[in-house]
Parts: C-alpha cells; structure tokens; sequence
C-alpha cells in the first residue's frame, strides 16, 4: 500500500530514507517490518545503530525478521553517526537504521553518500519537529499520531501525493 | 627439482634498516670489543662517505662524523633468516637455512601453483622489496649449484643438467665455495675455471687434494646428493622492534607499528594460518610493559586489517612513560578460511567484508559493541532476549502480541485518559530463579496516540508500568 504511493514503488534504492515520527508507540517499526523481514530472510544483514529501546526478539520474529541476520551495534553521539555511515558505505549490510539525537544537515549528507557508496537503504529515525529544516534525504516521510497517518514530505524523482495515508492502510 | 637460492648479501644492514625510517641517511654496524671497534657494514651512503667494512671505528670518525651507527648482532641476523625462512615457507614445503645469509627453495612442485619461473621469481622480488631485504635469487637443478651460482649471479635460471654444466664451468675456482687453501693450490697450479679443473684426470685429483674437494664438485653437478635439514615454522609469532629514541606520541609509533602488523601478515600467509588473538607490548625503561591485548571474532590476516585494527586499540591507550621498543606476540594461530563469496555478488566493488567492518565496529567502540539478539524461551520480557547469535529451529513458546520495544526500566504511566486496548495478560513466572514476576499486562493507549504495554504487579496498587511500545 505504501510502495503503491512512492515514485519508485517502494523504499528508494542506495539512499537515504528520513522517517519523522511523531512519538514513540505509533507503529514506527511495523512499517519498516516487512521489508527487514524480506531483507533477512534473503540472507542480507540489517544493523540497528544505537537502538533507543531493545529490540523484543519475540516481537521481531512474530514480524517475520530472521534474527540472525540482525546486528545491534551500541555506540553513542557522534559515534553513532560514526558507526552508521562505516555499515551503509561497507556494502556490507542490506539495511541500516539509526536514531540521530542532533544531526545537521552534513551529518545526514554523509549518510545519503554512503548509502550511495554502499548500496544499502538506509532509514534515519527523526522527531517530527525536523519536517521544518530542509534535509538531503531521497525520501522523507511524517508518520503523525493524530490523527494517525503518513505524509510524503519530499521524496526524489517525483511528485510528493499530496494526499496523507491513513494509518490502517499499513498497520 | 628445481632449487631456488636466495642470496641475502646485506642481511645484517637491511635487518637494521627496515626498523628506521630514514634509510637512505648514512649508517655503520659496528662489532668488536669495546677498546677496537669495527665497522662490520656499511650501507650505500656511508660508503659514499668513504667508510669501509674493516675500518676501525677511529679511523672512520676520523674521515667524519655524519654517520649513524648501529650494534652488528649476530642473534638477529639469526631472527632475521628465520623471519624470511617463514616467509618463503609460504611458497615451498622445503625451505632450508643449510647455508648461512641465504633460503633454499624447493620451487619445481610450486611452479603449478605460482607460475612459471620467471613470474614466481618476480613475485619473490618484490616481496622481499617490499620486506626491505636486498637479494640475489639463482635457479639451478640442485640445492649447492644454485648457492654456488649465486655468488657470480642473479637473475640466472638454469634448469637441467647440460646447461648447469655450462653455467658452472665459467665459474673462476674461487668462487666455487671451496676451501680458501685448495682454492689458492688450484690458482697457483694455473686452474683458474672450473672448466680447466673438470678436464683433468679424476683419480689425480683424489690423490692429490683431500677428498672433500672432490665430493664438492660431484655435489655441484648433481652427482651426489646434498643431505639439507628443512625448515619447520615456529607455532609461535614473536617479533621485537627497538626503537631509535623514546617514543611519547602515538604518532610515531605507527611506523614501526606497520612493519610488525605486516611481518606478521608475512609469516601468516607463510603458514597459511590466521590470527584471532595477539598482544603488542609497549617496553618502557623502568616501568612494567604496556600491554595491548588485540582480539578479533575471527581468524584475520590481511596485513592492512590487522594494522588499522591495532592503531584503533592503540589510539585509546594512555602511554604511562615513553616507548623503548615494541614486540608484538601472536599465540594463537587458527586455521585461516577466506570467506565464503557468491560468484555474482551484487554487492559494490570495493565493499568491506562484514568481518572487516566489524571488528572496526569494535576497535572504535568497544569490544561487546557489536551484538546479535537471541530470543529466549522465557515469558518474563526481562528475560526473553539475550545477545548472541539466534540458533535455528529453537522452539520458543507461543505467546500474545508483543511490543517491538522493550524499555530497559519500566516507568511509571501517570496519565488519566489511559485507554485500555487489550488484557489483561497474566504472565507469571520464573519462581524457580528467585526473580518471579506475578503481573498483569495490559496494551494502551495513551492521549497521544501512542500503544504501549504495561503492566501492575499482582497484589499492588499505584499506576501502571509501562514495559515497552508497539512501535
């Protein structure tokens, strides 16, 4: 359903993709699941940098996620960036999440180029008060609580639906 | 057979040489007891100075003072050959050190796996240029020919036994290894080739010179065999640098550093193993040693790996005192897997193997960094994860929806309008541990649109626990 609405039919590719979310709690990783779950089952590595809660294993198996083709890699600040942007350029991981506390604009510029570098998807967490400030993400996306919904706030090669998803249509 | 002759002729100077990084400034190793010194070599610059080999130490300072000097060890000239006998280890399964400042290859059974002699020889040069040890490298038929031809020549290829004969015969009689007394009879009687002494009567000879003399010659042309004792390598990697001066900064220590990481990269492909655990110590002068300890999650031999691996590790140390020296001790030395590569991989050109990138991972952030997530078959939440690595097809028991996120510390829900979505879910357990829980689980919903999972200890009053979000 959200692949239907995005220009290249689903997350782009070798990029960078920007979720802004709301708050905790609001289905913010059920989104990702299926593709973490396609992506590990293949046989390709998913790195969660610096996690902000532990990932529950039953949880992450019930989505369908091969746990042992998931990494955890504890790191913090400015490291985390670090550690980031080492897995995306590698080419060595399929998938890298990360939850940047302050990152600006050449920090998430670094990312973009490694996921490029590093054909890997790369998903940043954001809070949503950063849907103000421009970013050089491929694709940046607002899951909002209330009403619960998902807006396109930019995404590259096409024309952001102007439309915002209800939250049922992925849940 | 086939046998390669590496000849090192400056082994004492290049061993000294390969430890400093100025090594084109003028240098002198110097041995005797301390009223005589002697200069025992020099290198190129020094001898542009004038110094020669056999000067006294005087006399040289005496032409100038604008040359370096260094100690004439013969224990590590002796670490050095063995150093290279590991190293070439790698390319024959019989290496031998029969005569001194030189390696004996057996190269016929490796030319299948290296390529004809020419591309194997030029393979070996540049490694040893590399190393930092000049050389001279003869082919010939048999172990003492190729020996005897290297001390006229390099470069030279002989490979049956018409044409070694040929090679040999051209070789003035000093130069055939023979001892210095015999060699001067045969000068003094007009015998100044090989080629004059193989033309004369065998018998005379035999009466005439002591029977060694004869059985050296037979040995060259391959008529008799030459018994060589074959060179195992040590189970243990240990090499120590010293170092020019104190070192304080970290800085300077790199150089020095990649010349051990690379030696041991050298004597790991040598024995096709890799390394998994070794120690760089850090010598202070009256201090203990600094000790490094440097563990990898697997076997690794890439001399590149290894160096930016211990550069990480050495980075973060706080150097008590100035260095003296290095020494890097490997122990443990596993079988060594390359990894395993699809044929067509899309994966980029240039991409860091996993294993690369995770002991990166670890060199920066620490050593339990990098972590797999294990789900346990527990249905307390505290204890239903652990890192490590998932193993397949553990049954796990069937349990209720549960959250993506698990809070490390439960908190405290202290908000009114908490709707209540699902529950509750009675998980009680783990009395056989000491650390039972008896709780209610219920999902919510907060205000905000958030889900969450939360519980109230059975029997207690107060707010509820929120454990973890449905993300």
């Amino acid at each position: 359903m959200l692949d239907a609405i995005l220009p290249g039919g689903g997350w782009p590719e070798s990029a960078l993709s920007e979720l802004l979310v709301a708050a905790t709690g609001i289905g913010e990783l059920r989104l990702l699941w299926p593709t973490l779950a396609r992506l590990t089952v293949a046989g390709e590595r998913v790195v969660l940098v610096a996690p902000p809660h532990r990932p529950y294993p039953q949880a992450w198996l019930a989505a369908g996620v091969d746990l042992r083709r998931l990494v955890i890699v504890q790191a913090e600040g400015r490291d985390a960036l670090w550690a980031a942007e080492q897995c995306l350029r590698s080419g060595s991981c399929a998938a890298v999440l990360c939850w940047p506390r302050q990152a600006d604009d050449r920090a998430l510029r670094r990312l973009q180029i490694a996921a490029e570098t590093g054909q890997a998807l790369g998903f940043a967490y954001r809070p949503l008060r950063e849907a103000a400030n421009p970013s050089p993400a491929a694709l940046r996306l607002a899951i909002e609580a209330q009403p619960a919904q998902l807006r396109v706030i930019k995404c590259r090669g096409g024309l952001a639906p102007a439309r915002p998803l209800p939250a049922d249509a992925w849940q | 057979m086939l046998w390669a002759c590496i000849l090192l002729p400056q082994l004492a100077m290049d061993g000294v040489l390969r430890q400093r990084d100025a090594a084109d400034s003028p240098l002198a190793l110097l041995a005797g007891p301390p009223q005589r010194r002697v200069l025992q070599a020099v290198n190129g610059a020094a001898r542009s100075l004038g110094l020669k080999p056999g000067q006294s130490l005087i006399a040289a300072q005496a032409l100038t003072r604008n040359f370096a000097t260094a100690e004439y060890d013969p224990a590590t000239i002796e670490r050095w050959r063995r150093f290279l006998a590991a190293w070439a280890y790698g390319y024959s399964a019989q290496v031998s050190l029969h005569y001194p400042r030189c390696l004996l290859l057996e190269v016929h059974s490796s030319l299948g796996l290296f390529g004809p002699w020419p591309r194997f020889e030029a393979r070996l040069r540049e490694e040893l240029t590399a190393l930092g040890f000049r050389h001279r490298i003869t082919l010939a038929p048999n172990p003492a020919a190729a020996r005897i031809l290297a001390n006229a020549h390099d470069g030279l290829g002989v490979t049956d036994a018409t044409a070694l004969r040929q090679a040999l015969e051209a070789l003035p009689v000093e130069r055939l290894g023979l001892p210095r007394e015999v060699a001067t009879a045969f000068a003094r009687m007009g015998l100044r080739h090989l080629r004059q002494l193989l033309a004369l009567p065998r018998d005379s000879l035999a009466r005439r010179f002591p029977a060694e003399v004869l059985a050296h010659l037979d040995t060259l042309l391959g008529h008799r065999p030459l018994a060589l004792d074959f060179y195992q390598p040590p189970d243990v990697f240990d090499e120590r640098l010293e170092l020019n001066f104190d070192v304080e900064s970290h800085q300077a220590l790199l150089f020095p550093l990649r010349r051990l990481t690379a030696d041991l990269a050298a004597y790991l492909a040598g024995r096709d193993s890799g390394v998994q655990r070794f120690t760089l110590y850090l010598e202070h002068r009256k201090q203990a040693d600094s000790q490094l300890p440097i563990g990898l999650l697997a076997a690794e031999r890439e001399p590149a790996v290894l160096f930016e691996l211990t550069r990480g590790r050495l980075e973060h140390l706080q150097l008590p005192a100035p260095v003296q020296a290095l020494r890097l001790v490997a122990r443990e030395l596993p079988a060594f897997a390359p990894e395993h590569r699809q044929l067509f991989d899309e994966r980029p050109q240039q991409a860091l193997p996993w294993e690369q990138l995770r002991e990166r991972l670890r060199a920066r952030l620490g050593d339990d960094a990098v972590q797999g997530l294990r789900a346990r078959a527990d249905h307390r939440p505290e204890h239903a994860w652990q890192p490590g690595e998932q193993a397949s097809g553990e049954p796990l028991p069937p349990c209720g929806p549960r959250p993506g996120w698990l809070l490390a510390e439960p908190q405290p829900l202290r908000e009114a309008s908490l709707r209540l979505l699902a529950g509750p879910e009675r998980i009680e357990s783990g009395w056989w541990d000491g650390s039972d829980v008896r709780r209610d689980y219920y999902r919510v919903e907060t205000r905000a649109g958030q889900r969450g999972w939360a519980f109230r200890t059975l029997g207690s009053e107060g707010p509820l626990l929120l454990h973890g979000w449905f993300a």
